[in-house]
């Protein structure tokens, strides 16, 4: 979510600065391929999974790992975006913008979806993507990926899938990328 | 986010990022308006009140429906039912709302500058112009900006399209508060308004006013539109008497069908409602998929969804981290 907080978080247009890179372009590949290899073996058949990623970070990895399972399984496994701004318990609080408007055009009734995400964090991005996704069916499971677990929970949220366990401060600040994964701070122009 | 204000009273308060922001969390909203159940919580536990001086059926409605689809509880305040019938001022009427509580007013008011006198008298409370005398209606011209938007498709991203876009506004522009709003709308985008009536009802000095020109001419400005916008002759404020009669005012400004066939093929149609077919515009003019009319109805809501989100979801806290 490091472009989210990037745009939004005020002052707007304060830019990341890295300090050390944790993942390179290739660690990220491999991550997505295994991740890709446990989704196929935990919901054999890949029939009713349905790829979900939340604006903005999630979504590139939602397609890697769509793409990695049509080559591996040959499963066409749909993949949607989901914006949760509508959804979070810190509107008014402080500022919130949604990224990119919600596109899921399958009925989830039924479906095992697996949520992806950059980094997960207090959960409560997760927490509120929970609740929208609600809108569009009665989902038989709902999993959980992520590229990057950085701690600090504030919910009783887990992931089930994870790139990469990484310890941070709470005042640092995790960028993911294609070409990579890096720690740093955040720094107002 | 730094470019939002605190009410929106005018087109002037929104900088073209201000702009920019509201078409694209719109997007969001047309979304939400799509699904089965077109309701988010958004907004629970907020209370926003209409507070209409003057008639309106859209606007209202619009509003209303907007703020209750983000689970906001809605007061609605007709002036012909309220205490102002026993002799209530204007002042004592905000006073009481405000006693109540409220976190958004949406004023309608036949008088310029209420909404305006309101936003000083109020505390933690969002002020939304629904329509002032001939002053302004800022939300009527960002839905219009949305519907352009929509049309041009491409360009979703941004509002890059709108650079050097011919935009023509045809009529009673002296008593149009929905032409003030959509001309410095228009121009905070870079787009080339070009106004056209006739003498009299053009208001005594455009100074200052963003326009590239003004013309008495509609047919000569036809060919080199791209969104033409027509407004309602307000007879309300008098507009009949400007004119020697309605049939000479449509003769000279009215889009007809003959004159809707002098427009490039791409450009699109607009009018804000309510429409009078025969006065401004040809009944089957109305009806060409060219003609946006209840594309705008519909993208009101939106527009205005994202509007109250815009001045009530920001919050003060700021720059707290989330994940």
């Amino acid at each position: 979510m490091a472009e989210r907080e990037r745009s939004h978080t005020r002052p707007r247009g304060a830019v990341f600065v890295p300090r050390v890179q944790v993942m390179s372009a290739d660690d990220v590949r491999r991550a997505i391929t295994r991740m890709a290899h446990e989704i196929a073996e935990r919901n054999r058949g890949l029939h009713e999974v349905v790829l979900v990623g939340l604006q903005t970070g999630g979504v590139g990895i939602a397609r890697r790992l769509a793409e990695t399972l049509a080559d591996v399984e040959g499963a066409d496994v749909p993949v949607g975006t989901l914006d949760v701004a509508f959804y979070r318990d810190d509107i008014g609080l402080r500022p919130v913008l949604p990224e990119a408007a919600t596109d899921i055009t399958t009925d989830l009734t039924g479906s095992t979806v697996v949520l992806v995400d950059d980094v997960l964090f207090t959960g409560r991005t997760i927490r509120a993507a929970l609740n929208a996704l609600g809108e569009y069916g009665r989902a038989q499971v709902v999993e959980l990926a992520v590229m990057v677990d950085r701690g600090h929970r504030e919910l009783p949220i887990r992931p089930d899938y994870v790139g990469k366990n990484l310890p941070t401060n709470r005042e640092e600040m995790v960028d993911v990328s294609d070409e990579g994964v890096s720690l740093g701070e955040l720094v107002s122009r | 986010m730094s470019g939002f204000p605190t009410h929106l009273l005018s087109m002037d308060d929104l900088d073209a990022a201000a702009i920019a922001d509201v078409l694209l969390v719109t997007d969001s909203f047309a979304e939400v308006g799509r699904r089965a159940n077109p309701k988010v919580p958004t907004l629970r536990g907020r209370t926003v009140a209409t507070l209409f001086f003057e008639d309106s059926t859209r606007t209202r409605m619009s509003f209303e429906t907007a703020a209750k689809r983000m689970s906001a509880d809605v007061l609605s305040f007709a002036a012909g039912s309220s205490s102002v019938k026993k002799g209530e001022s204007l002042r004592d009427t905000i006073e009481t709302i405000q006693a109540i509580g409220m976190d958004a007013v949406i004023i309608r008011h036949s008088s310029s500058g209420v909404p305006a006198r309101v936003a000083q008298w109020v505390d933690n409370c969002a002020v939304v112009n629904a329509g002032d005398g001939w002053h302004q209606h800022p939300t009527q011209a960002l839905l219009d900006l949305y519907t352009v938007r929509q049309s041009l498709g491409g360009g979703q991203e941004g509002t890059e399209a709108f650079r050097g876009l011919r935009v023509t506004i045809v009529g009673d522009i002296r008593h149009s508060r929905v032409a003030r709003s959509q001309i410095t709308a228009y121009a905070a985008l870079g787009a080339e308004v070009t106004l056209v009536a006739p003498a009299t009802l053009l208001p005594p000095s455009l100074e200052g006013w963003p326009v590239a020109s003004v013309s008495h001419d509609l047919d000569r400005v036809l060919e080199r539109t791209d969104v033409i916008s027509l407004l309602r002759l307000q007879a309300e404020r008098g507009s009949g008497d400007y004119v020697p009669t309605m049939r000479e005012y449509s003769t000279g400004y009215a889009l007809t069908a003959r004159r809707a066939l002098q427009l490039p093929p791409e450009a699109i149609i607009l009018h804000p409602g309510p429409m009078v077919r025969g006065v401004e515009i040809a009944s089957e003019v109305a009806e060409l998929p060219s003609a946006r009319i209840t594309d705008q109805v519909g993208n009101g809501v939106a527009v205005r969804m994202a509007v109250l989100f815009l001045l009530l979801g920001q919050g003060t806290l700021g720059g707290e981290r989330h994940d």
